[in-house]
């Protein structure tokens, strides 16, 4: 078998705590996520980067975590759906997804919410051309995915009207 | 199978010049890792045969766009997000913006790299139809070369084949700017919006006047082993009024230059009557 090589130490931010972890430097973001910091909230879907099921945060820029070696994680700031909600207070994007029925099983949900989340920081007032782009690279085999959509422009109108 | 993941190796060199020192000092023995988007997925299917990556992808000499009157030079590590949100790029160079806005989703955007997407050189890759008639140069680096230019429609010499050195690193890009009355035209056909692998996808950029073609740059993707600079099809167009004939014996033309096959994502025939069509309503779109 191959030689095997060291393990790295990664200091990083994550959803407000510091963090560090011991991973060999090729390790998935998404593995150390769901692994070593036990933040099984981030899901995998695909592993090769199609369905953004594991996307996260990484330095405020939405990513597929099954894309980045934990090595390029190294001092970043990260924000997983643990990260989204303010304690017991849900991100204005969760509060629609449960009002609008946006989630059915789960497994995409976790990335639709950071995908939207996303979309409004860069574009508070999106239409709904740029959210069906924004969530292009999010697949969900439940919804029909127009449940979702109107999730997110639910979380657009609350914005305005709570702004 | 999956990837063991212990017997990856990757560092990150604190600065470019060590970068280099390493990649020059057994060549071929390290390879560069930008953003991750295509060798993370051979990675995790397990098909990604070489060990030992250096990340480049903290280094500043490989970032940012510089915009002069002549060029704008783009660091081989800009992403997708950063060519769309880019205004001069918006504005002269839409061929790169519309390709970059269909490269992946959202997420594939913000970290994959333009020199990724070029150094890479798969014949499928969304941008480089977009810089190859955009005349685009590439700067390829190396410790014991210092830096050196060449044309972008000649770095591919095949399947997955370039110029490029083992000591060699992708350092910059660079387009001359042009007058504003050329005119643009980019389409990717694939089988979903988003993420996709285009079947076909034509860029062309053409300066027209009454409704003759003064000049032309056209390229494709996806129908040969490397994407095409379709020269035999611009001579026939150049110095032509654009009308139903002339359009004609553009799709021959086309249809002898390139070399497209049946694969997993389409096939000959599909592709080789879709780009006449995309070449088609280009001109069309030209003439009127």
């Amino acid at each position: 078998m191959s030689e095997n090589n060291s393990k790295v130490k990664i200091s990083c931010i994550v959803n407000g705590d510091p963090a560090v972890v011991e991973a060999y430097p090729m390790s998935r973001l998404l593995d150390v996520l769901r692994e070593e910091l036990r933040l099984t909230g981030t899901k995998e879907g695909c592993g090769e980067g199609e369905c953004g099921a594991c996307a996260v945060l990484l330095d405020g820029e939405l990513v597929n975590s099954c894309l980045v070696p934990v090595l390029q994680a190294e001092g970043a700031k990260m924000t997983t759906i643990e990260g989204v909600a303010s304690g017991e207070e849900l991100h204005a994007v969760q509060q629609a997804f449960v009002a609008a029925g946006g989630a059915q099983c789960g497994i995409c949900t976790p990335g639709m919410v950071l995908a939207a989340v996303s979309l409004l920081e860069h574009n508070p007032q999106p239409n709904e051309a740029d959210i069906r782009h924004a969530l292009a690279g999010n697949l969900c085999r439940c919804t029909g995915y127009m449940k979702i959509f109107e999730s997110v422009l639910l979380a657009c109108r609350e914005g305005r009207e709570g702004a | 199978m999956r990837a063991f993941v212990p017997a990856y190796e990757l560092r990150a060199p604190p600065t470019l010049s060590a970068t280099l020192e390493l990649l020059g000092s057994e060549p071929g023995a390290w390879r560069a890792f930008a953003g991750g988007t295509d060798l993370m997925v051979l990675f995790e299917a397990g098909k990604l045969a070489h060990r030992k990556y250096l990340s480049i992808r903290h280094l500043p000499e490989l970032q940012g766009i510089e915009v002069t009157p002549a060029h704008v030079t783009l660091g081989a590590l800009t992403t997708y997000t950063e060519i769309q949100r880019h205004e001069t790029l918006r504005q002269e160079f839409p061929n790169l913006r519309a390709a970059a806005r269909e490269t992946g989703g959202v997420a594939i955007q913000n970290r994959g790299t333009l020199g990724g997407n070029v150094a890479n050189a798969s014949p499928a890759a969304d941008t480089p139809p977009a810089l190859i008639v955009y005349d685009a140069q590439l700067e390829l680096i190396s410790a014991a070369g210092g830096s050196r230019w060449l044309a972008y429609s000649e770095f591919h010499t095949g399947y997955k084949q370039t110029l490029m050195r083992p000591d060699e690193l992708l350092g910059r890009i660079r387009l001359p700017r042009r007058d504003e009355s050329w005119r643009h035209y980019y389409r990717k056909v694939g089988t979903r919006k988003a993420q996709a692998i285009s079947k076909t996808c034509l860029a062309g950029a053409v300066l027209v006047a009454g409704g003759r073609v003064r000049e032309i740059r056209l390229a494709v993707g996806s129908v040969a082993p490397t994407v095409v600079r379709c020269l035999q099809t611009e001579a026939v167009l150049r110095g032509r009024q654009l009308n139903a004939t002339v359009i004609h014996d553009a799709r021959e033309s086309l249809a002898r230059e390139i070399a497209p096959i049946d694969d997993v994502r389409s096939t000959a025939s599909y592709r080789l009557r879709v780009s006449q069509n995309l070449l088609e309503e280009m001109l069309t779109e030209f003439s009127a």
